[in-house]
């Protein structure tokens, strides 16, 4: 009976349409109406108008802001696969038993029971100019005076980038690492494959999956992100999330609006992009 | 209700809440005829001045309710610009009242209503706080202060018997230093760019206070004359924004501050030496025995103030209500409260008695305490022998050199600020 199982399927599927219609949908629509709005300096008003649009694409703030949100996303995007594929690559084949597997991945939660605010902020009296990084060197007497590029600088931004979402870049490696059929290793060792040959012909390859999925993560997060660039920064650097949270703060939504469709469109060509790659839906 | 077998359903017993909800807010007016008991005055404002502790003294002296709702400076103004029906009286800045004022969603005092009327600081109503001073730039109180006649949408530029706005919490702010780091006297706002303290200044990041004090730096340095610190034109704006962007490249700040906690924990840690500072921050300081000046600047303060104002759509007993909280605020109490905090009140010889002469010498008069000056909160913030940075009042408010403002290019400057911080 094909007719009711079509029927059984589009009421499989009816709950799950309705709330992202109502929760994701009909938000993005807001979004993008709004952005056609104006605003006086307390209130806004529906409009038709490109004003917010030509501003932006007219300022070249937006142009340096976005080109530090691109240098950001890039730099954390390349630090976590590279620490997130070696870390995933030991628990796969390095760590023998499940349990120990289970454990070391649990491990890596750890950081996950705070608030990610916390994780951040806990840098702060870490890399200060009196903090624990600066009075160790100094007591070790590797530097003679404090590092200032420490804290409120690009590499604090970074370095908290990177810590707060290296995990999850080994999630989804270590989710596809763990199906690689160890035959096909074995095989290839067989076969007279060097490590490094193994590595770039069987494993990378059949890896690619989770590194894209790891990659959309990384990049929505840190493209999305505006708490981190403010307090490591000092406030003093800018990405894109920082502008929209600055109109936010001085009432002008249709502003904020259009910026947020700018980044919204940016991100879904990059990940559209990805996804030509690689067929995920194939390789999972 | 007596009755030992309770058997009400759910819906009768939220009816019952319900009519006695209304009763007791909406229709008590009505049936015990005016008594001033019943009335309910909901007030919105920025949290520095929505203090519960009033509230409470509110009711105990005075027998109505005060509502108090807590929010940000722009949800402030949005609010007070576009829903007059959300509140009675509404407790603003001086610059938002010149933004709101406009709308008509206030209404002028009757000041013949207001007792203590002749004894409000002159700051708030000819301007001068001794007949030599000249009224400061920016929104100075006694430029938006008044009215000609009700209903005016116009400020009046002398005193009348309509006033917009009665004070009540105002201070004078300057930059913050660590006097044991920097180790020697600081006396211009031009220091915030001297290179002697690369790497270790800060200004806060909040366009319409941050551009108060670049202005203030640029003029103590000799790089621009402004006509009105309070009301730059274009070019002015460019100038000032181009000095500090200059600066910040070549490494000037630590960082930038958007919250009180990061100003305190800037200074505190010794990252920052000399920045913008608010005066609780400063005692917030001070409490971690650090020491931390508020220093007095040749150049003057920049100020602050904020008032209380009445809704267009109050009137009747709820009107009268408002008078009588507006004429018990500046009795004293509420000013012995803010004083003890380090700010000042409209009516600063009322306090006097609600605080004992020790207080009264040391926040007020500048003098040196006598023994250990405490908080409302019962923090110690001074021993004896020590003196207000800046000193008495009148040596404080006597040196106001502009007042926190809104400007005419107000979304140029809040653009060029934004590219001031992603340069």
């Amino acid at each position: 009976m094909p007719r009711s199982n079509t029927t059984i399927g589009w009421l499989m599927a009816a709950p799950l349409t309705a709330v992202l219609a109502a929760f994701l949908v009909l938000p993005i629509i807001m979004i993008v109406i709004v952005s056609f709005w104006g605003a006086t300096e307390f209130s806004i008003y529906p409009a038709f108008e490109f004003d917010n649009y030509r501003f932006l694409f007219g300022s070249a703030v937006t142009w340096q802001v976005f080109g530090t949100t691109f240098r950001y996303a890039l730099i954390t995007w390349a630090l976590t696969l590279g620490i997130g594929f070696t870390v995933a690559y030991f628990l796969a084949f390095h760590v023998r038993t499940l349990t120990m597997q289970i454990t070391l991945a649990l491990i890596c939660t750890v950081p996950f029971w705070t608030s990610n605010i916390i994780r951040m902020i806990s840098w702060v009296p870490f890399l200060g100019r009196n903090g624990i990084a600066n009075q160790s060197l100094l007591s070790m007497g590797i530097i003679d005076q404090p590092l200032e590029w420490l804290l409120f600088s690009d590499f604090s931004v970074l370095l908290t980038f990177v810590h707060i979402n290296t995990f999850f870049m080994i999630v989804p490696i270590l989710n596809t690492m763990l199906r690689i059929d160890k035959s096909l290793v074995e095989a290839a060792r067989d076969g007279g494959a060097s490590g490094l040959q193994i590595l770039t012909n069987v494993i990378i390859p059949l890896t690619k999956p989770g590194i894209m999925i790891g990659t959309i993560f990384v990049l929505t997060l840190v493209m999305g992100d505006f708490v981190t660039v403010r307090f490591m920064s000092g406030s003093q650097s800018a990405n894109v999330g920082r502008l929209i949270s600055n109109d936010v703060g001085l009432l002008q939504y249709p502003s904020a609006a259009a910026t947020s469709v700018v980044l919204l469109c940016t991100v879904l060509i990059i990940v559209a992009g990805l996804l030509r790659l690689v067929d995920i839906r194939k390789e999972l | 209700m007596s009755k030992p077998r309770i058997s009400y359903t759910r819906r009768s017993l939220l009816k019952g809440a319900a009519t006695f909800t209304a009763a007791s807010t909406l229709g008590a007016p009505m049936i015990w005829a005016q008594d001033i008991k019943d009335v309910t005055l909901r007030q919105f404002g920025t949290g520095v001045s929505n203090l519960n502790d009033v509230a409470v003294k509110v009711k105990e002296d005075l027998g109505f309710t005060l509502e108090m709702t807590a929010l940000d400076s722009d949800a402030v103004t949005q609010r007070a610009a576009t829903q007059p029906e959300s509140f009675d009286i509404a407790d603003i800045e001086y610059w938002i009242c010149k933004k709101v004022w406009p709308t008509g969603n206030l209404q002028a005092m009757d000041t013949s209503k207001i007792k203590l009327f002749d004894k409000i600081s002159p700051v708030f109503t000819t301007g001068k706080l001794t007949p030599e001073s000249v009224v400061a730039q920016g929104t100075a109180p006694s430029t938006v202060g008044f009215i000609s006649e009700p209903g005016s949408t116009e400020f009046a530029k002398e005193v009348t018997g309509w006033m917009t706005l009665i004070p009540t919490i105002y201070n004078a702010d300057t930059l913050g230093i660590r006097p044991d780091l920097i180790g020697r006297p600081i006396e211009s706002w031009a220091e915030l760019l001297n290179p002697e303290f690369k790497g270790k200044a800060s200004i806060l990041d909040i366009s319409s206070i941050g551009i108060m004090d670049m202005a203030m730096v640029c003029e103590a340095m000799g790089e621009i004359k402004y006509a009105d610190k309070g009301n730059m034109t274009t070019e002015e704006i460019d100038k000032t924004i181009a000095i500090f962007t200059e600066a910040k490249k070549a490494g000037q700040f630590r960082a930038f501050w958007k919250s009180f906690d990061e100003s305190v924990n800037l200074m505190a840690s010794g990252e920052v030496v000399i920045q913008s500072m608010w005066s609780p921050a400063i005692t917030a300081v001070k409490a971690q025995g650090i020491p931390c000046v508020y220093q007095p600047l040749k150049e003057g303060y920049r100020s602050w103030g904020g008032g209380l104002g009445l809704s267009a759509k109050l009137e009747g007993i709820a009107l009268d209500a408002a008078y009588e909280y507006i004429n018990w605020y500046i009795s004293g109490w509420v000013g012995g409260y803010l004083m003890r905090q380090g700010y000042y009140s409209a009516v600063p010889e009322t306090s006097k008695e609600f605080m004992d002469a020790n207080e009264w010498g040391y926040w007020y008069e500048g003098k040196a305490a006598t023994a250990d000056i405490v908080s409302p909160t019962g923090q110690k913030l001074a021993g004896a022998g020590d003196t207000r940075d800046g000193g008495s009042y009148m040596d404080r408010m006597g040196a106001v050199a502009c007042w926190n403002s809104v400007m005419d290019e107000n979304q140029y400057m809040v653009r060029k600020w934004n590219e001031f911080i992603a340069a």
